[in-house]
């Protein structure tokens, strides 16, 4: 029973860090139908920027945050100039191909500055500290990190839902050509939303980096379970990502203990496709 | 108030309205009206800023404006209510109006300006927290052009108020803006291809065959010309 316990804590801890990576996923997605497949790499880029903000300046990635996060920021911004603007009115596979190689050249470009090798955030003022609820254990990185990500989807889906200019991205969203016509500047919404996406993703990595290795491949799979956590959700419902990927976070890890961890992710993405036969519009699609 | 000169225009360089000159003056009722298909929702969208000219010039009080984007353009008084409705579904029927409002910043304002509205189209302060893609055809129209008041505009451009709404409704939406026209001095131009509704209702017209003006006048005069009773009123 105390096992359990444990796994449905340690579970949710780690699923509502994918909810917010997959939050900011899926603001893209429902803001331009666009699936950003470099999103995993912006989040590795984060990591990156807090270990050297770490190996170099001795900085805790706690205070190296909104560093990271506006690194993130930059990065949406440039992807959203650079990238997504040119094949914004072509065919939607274009802008699929386009992030995908976006993706691969972030991911190689890393290799060859940083080199291939596993990088640890060896001490922060979390490291190694837990707390004992009843039995069951919680490691405070872990804990932090999962407030953390909380926190921020939290936040995001209250300013989308109720602040202005969060308005003006959901009427974006329904339709481009109106929202201008309310006198929306539709070209600085996309922007906006690129850039919070990129600070979601950025978040999520740094309160990562504590946690896991840093290595140009890391973002590579939360970008992955992100795709499944979105389609689960239902595209562009962040509510909808949240709770996916609490419920992912859970299945990975009560499944992985079960069965073996080798089969943990095989599980989050098993019930993914389960979950598309019956219902293509996800979980808690409209 | 607002002058088009000259204007070809039409999708990707491929022109489908022909140098069209027209003009509208403070508090006038102008409509343009023609067959499906003539352009008439072109030349709006031109004006509005979500095309841009192939040729020619559009001017707003004094002011050329063809070169703004369609987000500018509102700022400047111009509000446009698009053909076949266009709500943002998913949004409340308040949350509609509020973008109506995104371009003034005072929030007393902007209640005022929803207390007006919600005057005018009682049907909308009813549902307000609905959703807008659950209301009927009409109250959506009624959306569309209560979200333009809401801008508070000088100028305001319909696009086919008519398109899939009943004749009663036609009849009831078209004396709404006649209302709004006379009484808050809103300026209207008015695209329909409902051609004796519309001319009667107007105080000018112009007539728009395969993206050529053939014809101007008073409402009056274009109704009892050949043309019009011929091409348009099957007499």
């Amino acid at each position: 029973m105390s096992m359990l316990a444990q796994l449905v804590v340690t579970g949710a801890l780690i699923g509502s860090v994918y909810s917010l990576v997959a939050v900011g996923l899926t603001l893209v997605w429902g803001l331009m139908d666009i699936l950003n497949f470099a999103h995993g790499d912006f989040m590795m880029i984060s990591m990156y920027t807090v270990f050297w903000l770490y190996a170099l300046l001795k900085w805790d990635p706690l205070v190296s945050l909104p560093i990271a996060a506006l690194v993130a920021a930059m990065i949406g911004l440039l992807t959203y100039k650079l990238v997504i603007k040119r094949v914004l009115n072509a065919p939607g596979l274009m802008a699929l191909l386009a992030t995908f190689g976006l993706s691969l050249f972030i991911r190689n470009f890393a290799q060859f500055l940083w080199s291939p090798n596993y990088r640890f955030v060896g001490e922060s003022i979390l490291s190694g500290k837990k707390l004992m609820i009843f039995d069951v254990i919680v490691g405070l990185p872990q804990l932090v990190a999962a407030l953390g990500s909380i926190g921020m989807t939290f936040a995001v889906a209250l300013f989308i839902k109720k602040t202005k200019f969060g308005k003006a991205i959901q009427a974006t969203a329904q339709s481009r050509e109106i929202a201008e016509l309310m006198g929306v500047d539709t070209e600085k919404v996309y922007m906006f939303t690129f850039a919070l996406s990129g600070i979601c993703v950025g978040v999520a990595g740094t309160l990562l980096s504590g946690i896991f290795p840093v290595y140009p491949e890391s973002g590579a799979m939360y970008g992955l379970l992100a795709f499944v956590i979105v389609a689960l959700g239902g595209f562009g419902n962040i509510w909808g990502a949240f709770y996916a990927g609490i419920m992912i976070g859970l299945a990975e890890t009560i499944g992985g203990f079960y069965l073996g961890t080798q089969f943990k992710y095989a599980i989050a993405f098993l019930i993914y496709l389960l979950v598309l036969q019956f219902r293509p519009k996800g979980l808690f699609g409209w | 108030m607002l002058r088009v000169k000259n204007l070809t225009t039409g999708y990707d360089g491929v022109p489908v309205v022909f140098d069209v000159s027209l003009e509208v003056n403070q508090a006038e009722f102008v409509a343009i009206v023609g067959s499906n298909g003539a352009g008439k929702t072109t030349i709006l969208r031109t004006i509005s800023g979500l095309l841009k000219p192939i040729s020619g010039e559009i001017e707003f009080e004094g002011k050329q404006i063809h070169k703004l984007s369609a987000h500018e353009i509102v700022r400047l008084g111009i509000a446009h209510v698009p053909e076949g409705r266009h709500v943002f579904g998913k949004m409340s029927v308040k949350d509609n109006l509020l973008m109506g409002a995104y371009t003034l910043n005072d929030r007393a304002k902007v209640n005022k300006l929803l207390n007006e509205v919600f005057e005018i189209f009682p049907r909308l302060k009813e549902r307000e927290n609905q959703k807008a893609e659950t209301l009927s055809g009409g109250e959506q129209q009624m959306l569309a052009v209560g979200r333009a008041l809401m801008a508070e505009p000088k100028l305001m451009l319909v696009d086919e108020m008519s398109l899939g709404l009943m004749p009663m409704m036609v009849d009831k939406v078209l004396e709404t803006l006649k209302q709004i026209n006379k009484e808050k001095g809103v300026t209207i131009l008015l695209v329909e291809q409902k051609v004796q509704e519309a001319l009667e209702m107007a105080d000018r017209g112009y007539v728009l065959q395969t993206g050529r003006i053939v014809a101007h006048g008073t409402g009056k005069e274009l109704l009892e010309s050949d043309l019009v009773k011929k091409a348009y009123l099957g007499m």
